[in-house]
């Protein structure tokens, strides 16, 4: 556990990625492959189930550590990570445990297995073996998530160096990697060796191919992109995001977050084996009916239950919204030109003309006559334009440096409205002890002019480290009351905020409900008084109560 | 029931029987000063009372300023009050401020640490009925390892970068923890360079007779070979600043008690915390209340809300004073927000 612990530590403390994938590389390259193969999961963001429950993983700490419950809860609040406030507040240990990391992974695995009671027993005698940063990495492997601030890619890479093998081989395999459950399906040397062992012919299973991502266009396309000759236009669909892989007598749908979600749209598994053999669509899971695509947050009540009710299948009807085609007769075509992959897609899905499997329309146009068809967006349901350059491969990833083979983003502006900051909460992981998250108020002016604050969104995105330290320190100074975590604070600071939509939502205390809220800036330049109201948030809304999703 | 030594007014805290102001935030015409930093020893004063080890540093700071000082533990009769200055041991010149009134006595800690450093007086305890105390750092999860412990991590760290030809630059407040980490350094690793803020308070610190090792100015133009295996102390505020352009591809550490938190780490940005306060942690703010023998405690600036409660659940009558002394933020750590030493403040509140 320890030289885990040390490159925990390593990752933890370095901002470079270079350092990052060097100090895996050495740690793969010394550490045997049962240890390597758990490091890998947990690294690469694999999940592990709780193995015990946060509430007794504070109460036995607390008891442990002798505090009582409200003062490990007050340091929690300052610390941010309750794994952490464990590990900084129990007594030194009395060993000296440097069992392996896989030991250490089944001793986890005996503490979820064991009856409630027993647990407390478990936990402390784990943390009396362990020094401070072995406890801190267990405490995070019971909660289940570890997050280093190394991505996926980190960890291809570094695999890629150690074994020699090339990344787009250990991406693709780490998607089937992390994607099984270890618990139910097991984790051994075996499978890291498999992991990293040069590649062999026909593995590819139902695995996707790493999603290429998009880059919001922040100038104008004539600017950044030269001729719009050389780009195909499609739609900005607001769905999920997704790729319906059709192999060997099955298929599967994978979400972006590379899980498979098959199990939530039976309707679009059943359109998928109607596809030849070997195929993969990318593409955009959408609630649609009418030939329009319905709101994003009736498309979210398919995806919160795993299983879903012939009822809800029947009132959310979806399609898959296919704009790429990755793979056709089982051959990779990623590093096809977009033209030709978008024709073989057309081809594809005009001969299997299937109801649930459509084709996102090209554009065509000019710059001048794209911006039209853009600023026509949040009429039709859609966030604005993608911009694809035809002549491109598909990518991995949100490529950086190559800007002729992106993918832009070129979304609608946003709704704007310019909000008071009422509420504060601290926030986690590298915003600990800073309040991050913020509610806003906008003006409610009552029928006899009086004007009162009412709450309306809540974001924490969109402020810069500086500015976000100087509201923490604002908010610090002005607290009129606290209720637990959150306070309240003097209404004075002004937020212009950009969202999405607009619902009516008789669940809110102010009747709407917003899309995606962030901060798109500070108005130091506006007193409260100047914010925004209510009222002229509500005229946005359609009369059917809801203006689409931009 | 009798009325208090000391209460908070707007000005700061107040001696009545005195008629003299404790590390006042307002001007006022007689103040008692527990040590030279920023937010508790302030320009604009009538008359200052201050520690004779002080004195050096104070006058650093505040310039011209009428200024009595007093040898620890002497006493000095204001008013109906008898005043004493007892070591907090929290940076050159810090004072505890001892009020005795007709057999009363309370006691004023400003900031103070227990453990001895060697560059200042070692914190005594004072016995008392009243116990007016910092807590900063008052959290079961701030607890420090020995200073010896942290200067020896300190200086291999040193060594590592300097054999693999980086400098190592080290960021601490520039009145106190950088003479600290300064006394505690193996010289024999390389030059040592300090910042122009850091410079001006070694200046004092040697002046008042504290012994530290030699110090070099980028100013004098060291050669880059020398430059690879220097240690360079300079204040939070040089962190991203042009004035770092000189030493390359450095290694960088942030010496601070809030470094014991991962999220406060990570928010630095620099490759390496070193937890080193000049504040005391829990264990030590539990023992300094405990050895007072005081029955009333006072808590001050940091984590007034769990203090109290947690001493109240303790047995003791404790209550809060809202000052203006340090306050929540990152760099409260003995933070120096001098306009002359530390130039810019990126962390500073809204303009």
């Amino acid at each position: 556990m320890k030289r885990f612990a040390s490159l925990y530590d390593a990752l933890d403390a370095s901002t470079s990625t270079r350092a990052k994938v060097e100090a895996m590389r050495a740690y793969f390259a010394l550490t045997p492959p049962e240890d390597a193969a758990w490091a890998v999961y947990v690294l690469a963001g694999g999940k592990l189930r709780q193995a015990a429950p946060s509430r007794l993983l504070r109460e036995t700490g607390a008891r442990v550590a002798g505090l009582p419950d409200w003062l490990v809860d007050e340091c929690y609040e300052a610390v941010g990570d309750l794994a952490e406030t464990l590990a900084l507040i129990l007594p030194p240990p009395e060993a000296d445990d440097d069992a392996p990391l896989h030991r250490w992974v089944d001793r986890l695995g005996a503490l979820r297995a064991a009856a409630a009671g027993d647990k407390p027993a478990l936990l402390e005698s784990a943390w009396r073996a362990l020094d401070a940063r072995s406890r801190f990495l267990f405490n995070k492997l019971i909660t289940g998530g570890l997050r280093v601030g190394v991505s996926r890619l980190l960890v291809t890479r570094a695999l890629s160096s150690v074994a020699g093998v090339p990344a787009e081989t250990i991406a693709q395999r780490l998607i089937g990697y992390l994607a099984s459950d270890p618990a139910r399906a097991g984790m051994s040397g075996t499978r890291y060796e498999a992991l990293i062992a040069p590649p062999g012919e026909g593995e590819r299973g139902l695995q996707p191919y790493p999603f290429f991502l998009a880059h919001p266009l922040q100038q104008a396309p004539a600017e950044a992109l030269g001729d719009a000759d050389d780009w195909l236009a499609e739609w900005k669909w607001d769905g999920i995001r997704g790729q319906l892989v059709r192999r060997a007598d099955e298929a599967a749908l994978w979400s972006r977050g590379e899980e498979l979600v098959s199990e939530r749209f039976p309707e679009l598994m059943e359109a998928a084996l109607t596809l030849p053999e070997g195929c993969v669509l990318d593409g955009e899971v959408l609630a649609w009916q009418d030939g329009a695509p319905l709101p994003f947050a009736r498309l979210q009540t398919r995806i919160t239950r795993k299983t879903v009710s012939r009822r809800l299948i029947d009132s959310v009807p979806v399609v898959f919204m296919a704009y790429d085609l990755l793979e056709l007769d089982g051959q990779d075509l990623r590093p096809q030109p977009q033209w030709a992959r978008r024709q073989k897609l057309e081809a594809l899905l005009t001969a299997s003309a299937h109801p649930r499997l459509l084709s996102s329309p090209l554009i065509s146009g000019d710059w001048l006559a794209l911006a039209g068809q853009r600023a026509q967006s949040r009429d039709r349901g859609v966030e604005g334009l993608m911009l694809k350059r035809r002549d491109a491969a598909y990518g991995v990833g949100r490529v950086k440096s190559d800007a002729r083979g992106q993918w832009w983003k070129w979304k609608v502006d946003p709704w704007t409205v310019d909000a008071v900051l009422l509420y504060a909460q601290r926030g986690h992981g590298r915003r600990a002890g800073l309040y991050s998250d913020y509610t806003f108020a906008v003006w409610s002016v009552a029928a006899d002019g009086s004007r009162t604050l009412v709450p309306f969104a809540k974001a924490y995105s969109g402020l810069t480290d500086a500015e976000m330290r100087a509201v923490d320190a604002f908010i610090k100074a002005n607290t009129i009351e606290r209720f637990g975590p959150v306070c309240s604070v003097r209404p004075e600071l002004v937020f212009e905020l950009g969202f999405e939509g607009l619902q009516a939502s008789p669940r809110h205390k102010s009747g709407i409900a917003v899309r995606f809220p962030r901060m798109l800036r500070w108005r130091q330049d506006k007193p409260a008084a100047e914010a925004d109201t209510l009222e002229a948030l509500k005229a946005l809304l359609s009369p059917e109560g809801s203006i689409p999703n931009g | 029931m009798r009325t208090d030594l000391i209460t908070l007014r707007p000005e700061g805290l107040y001696c009545a029987a005195g008629d003299f102001h404790i590390d006042p935030w307002r001007p006022v015409a007689r103040a008692v000063i527990t040590h030279a930093h920023a937010d508790h020893a302030r320009t604009g004063h009538g008359a200052y009372l201050a520690s004779r080890e002080g004195e050096r540093v104070l006058r650093a700071r505040l310039g011209d300023i009428a200024l009595q000082t007093l040898d620890y533990g002497e006493r000095l009769r204001i008013g109906d009050a008898t005043v004493s200055l007892h070591p907090a041991g929290h940076v050159l010149g810090s004072a505890q401020v001892r009020v005795e009134v007709e057999g009363e006595v309370w006691v004023a800690s400003g900031d103070y640490k227990l453990e001895a450093d060697g560059t200042c007086s070692a914190f005594e305890p004072v016995r008392a009925h009243t116990f007016i105390s910092e807590s900063t750092f008052g959290l079961p999860v701030y607890r420090w390892r020995p200073q010896a412990e942290l200067l020896a991590e300190l200086n291999r760290w040193w060594a590592a970068n300097a054999d693999a030809g980086r400098s190592s630059v080290v960021f601490a407040y520039a009145f106190g923890k950088a003479q600290r980490i300064l006394a505690g350094l193996e010289t024999r690793i390389g030059p040592v360079v300090c910042h122009g803020a850091v410079e001006a308070m070694n200046r004092a610190y040697r002046d008042s007779g504290v012994a530290l090792p030699a110090t070099r100015a980028v100013s004098e133009g060291l050669d880059a070979d020398l430059l690879r295996r220097a240690l360079v102390i300079a204040p939070p505020s040089a962190q991203g600043s042009p004035w770092m352009k000189r030493f390359g591809d450095y290694a960088d550490c942030f010496a601070s008690g809030w470094m014991q938190v991962r999220g406060a780490r990570r928010r630095r940005a620099v490759d390496r915390g070193l937890v080193m306060s000049d504040h005391a942690d829990w264990p030590a703010l539990m023992r300094a209340i405990g050895e007072t023998g005081a029955q009333r405690v006072i808590v001050t600036h940091g984590q007034v809300a769990p203090m109290v409660r947690w001493l109240n659940e303790q047995g003791l009558e404790a209550g809060a004073f809202r000052t203006e002394f340090g306050d929540e933020r990152d760099d409260a750590d003995t933070e120096v927000r001098d306009g002359a030493l530390a130039p810019d403040t990126p962390d500073g509140p809204p303009a």
